[in-house]
């Protein structure tokens, strides 16, 4: 059924009688063209866009859990392209844009709310960093400027604008970024995807793969019996190096935990997404009031879908350091979610490496705001057997070769990014 | 979380600094092979979600070389002991 207002309006006075689930839960068939292992944002939009731009139909998505129950519910629903390096800008604002028109598109009510982003500035080193990004996303065709203290102030007249280490000097302000609602984007995806006749195959966890004389994947054991396909895709976030492993492979990629918190709601005060230039700190507020902030990785390796205590003291010292308003306000709740942390924080979408393999991971804490183009180009790699031209510098040999896209200069030490 | 220096005794993970991986060798740069090696000592993971040795450094402490045996899942310690005694032993 497609939504409009005509409908709404029918099935409020008919008591919703016509209306369906809104995708099949789907058996899975012997054999597919593709199957899509993970049934969260990037799995279904890589569905969604196989089906509409590469005229596929032969497509599964399997996925162990039910759909959107990984990363795709834990994160904090801002997507932005306020990137530096040439090899993540343009896929960043190709992303935006899909953003843009995502409800038209989908005709689903994924609630993208454009409200801007400002990356506050606290030492002039910082903010001559910032109009050196600022001018790299122009030049990539993205929106950015420069605000000074006043108009920060403007924006923001609660922050702690003279406080004695870090003052606020101005901000970098990409007005087009927002929130989205992350449910829906999963829902939409789903439903566009099932109506172009994907099958989503709900709790159906892969259990190993399917192998050939030759080590090429031919399909996949799953805890519902194997399925065959031509090509098998992994679109894993959090187990990408747990399905490496049943074809023996060894991905740069190290697992860690990132938290996220919500307030209790209060009336409309943040206008938008903010992030502290001098600790690691972002906030923003859903439409239901609550305020929704994170900060740092907890700093060693884990599989553990849960926080521990010392981040969430250091986040919130962060806040209140920003933000002391903060303080009066109770925290409603504290979850974690499992972050695919690539060996230079920057994504892997490309061909194998094995044989009928394709690759989609390494999303680190930033695969919520990818997600319309991350499908968008992991789609084109399935369906042309070749890297998009904005997803060519996600290379997976890209560390053998050198040509790392490490934006923010740590190295190959994932805790520290 | 706490971990049990042998030095120390139990301290607040937040005492220590994180590395990762102990059980990678640094590769002999003069083989043939070295290039190759090199990018898979820096690079890639085993990234078990089981069972998992690595190294803390006790900075905050004694400021020695920890190799901890821990659990990524559930982050229970089954060992701690400085790595040179670690390394001696393997």
């Amino acid at each position: 059924m497609r939504y409009s207002l005509f409908n709404v309006i029918v099935n409020g006075l008919t008591g919703n009688r016509f209306t369906g689930p809104a995708w099949r839960d789907a058996s899975p068939k012997p054999e597919y063209d593709v199957i899509i292992v993970g049934g969260g944002g990037h799995g279904l939009a890589t569905a969604y866009y196989l089906a509409k731009e590469h005229g596929l139909r032969n497509i599964a998505v399997i996925e162990k859990g039910w759909i959107g129950s990984g990363n795709a519910g834990r994160n904090t629903t801002i997507f932005r392209s306020n990137y530096l390096l040439p090899g993540n800008e343009p896929f960043y604002e190709w992303s935006m844009k899909l953003w843009e028109g995502l409800e038209q598109e989908l005709n689903y009510n994924v609630m993208v709310s454009q409200r801007g982003i400002v990356n506050l500035i606290h030492s002039d080193a910082q903010r001559d960093a910032y109009v050196r990004r600022g001018n790299a996303m122009r030049l990539a065709g993205a929106d950015s400027r420069l605000l000074d203290r006043a108009q920060v102030r403007a924006m923001l007249p609660w922050l702690d604008f003279d406080n004695a280490r870090f003052p606020i000097k101005g901000g970098l302000l990409q007005a087009r970024a927002g929130t989205a609602r992350h449910d829906a984007v999963v829902w939409g995806y789903a439903r566009g995807a099932d109506q172009l006749g994907v099958d989503i195959v709900q709790n159906c966890e892969v259990t190993g793969f399917l192998r050939d004389a030759s080590g090429a994947v031919t399909g996949v054991e799953t805890a519902r019996g194997p399925i065959k396909a031509k090509k098998v895709a992994l679109s894993v976030a959090g187990s990408s190096s747990r399905l490496a492993k049943l074809l023996d492979l060894r991905l740069p990629i190290e697992s860690l935990v990132l938290q996220a918190f919500v307030s209790e709601a209060v009336k409309p005060l943040v206008p938008g997404v903010f992030t502290f230039g001098a600790g690691h700190f972002y906030i923003s507020q859903s439409d239901k009031g609550g305020l929704v902030f994170g900060g740092d990785l907890d700093g060693y390796n884990s599989y553990a879908q849960r926080g521990n205590l010392p981040v969430i003291e250091d986040v919130m010292e962060g806040g209140m350091a920003l933000m002391p308003l903060l303080g009066r306000l109770r925290l409603l709740r504290q979850w974690a979610g499992l972050c695919d942390m690539s060996m230079d924080g920057s994504p892997i979408i490309d061909i194998g490496p094995l044989p009928n393999l394709y690759l989609n991971a390494g999303w680190s804490y930033g695969g919520f705001k990818a997600t319309p183009a991350a499908g968008w180009c992991f789609a084109h790699t399935i369906a042309r057997d070749e890297a998009h031209p904005l997803s060519a510098a996600y290379r997976l040999d890209r560390f053998r070769t050198g040509h790392v896209i490490d934006e923010k200069g740590v190295g190959a030490q994932p805790n520290l990014h | 979380m706490q971990i049990t220096c042998p030095y120390c005794g139990a301290r607040d993970a937040q005492e220590f600094a994180y590395l990762g991986d102990a059980t990678l060798k640094r590769p002999d740069p003069d083989l043939d092979s070295a290039q190759d090696a090199f990018h898979d000592y820096v690079y890639l993971r085993e990234n078990p979600a089981g069972a998992h040795e690595e190294l803390w450094y006790h900075s905050a402490g004694c400021r020695r070389w920890v190799r901890v045996a821990r659990h990524m899942a559930t982050h229970k310690i089954t060992s701690a002991q400085f790595s040179c005694d670690a390394e001696a032993a393997l």
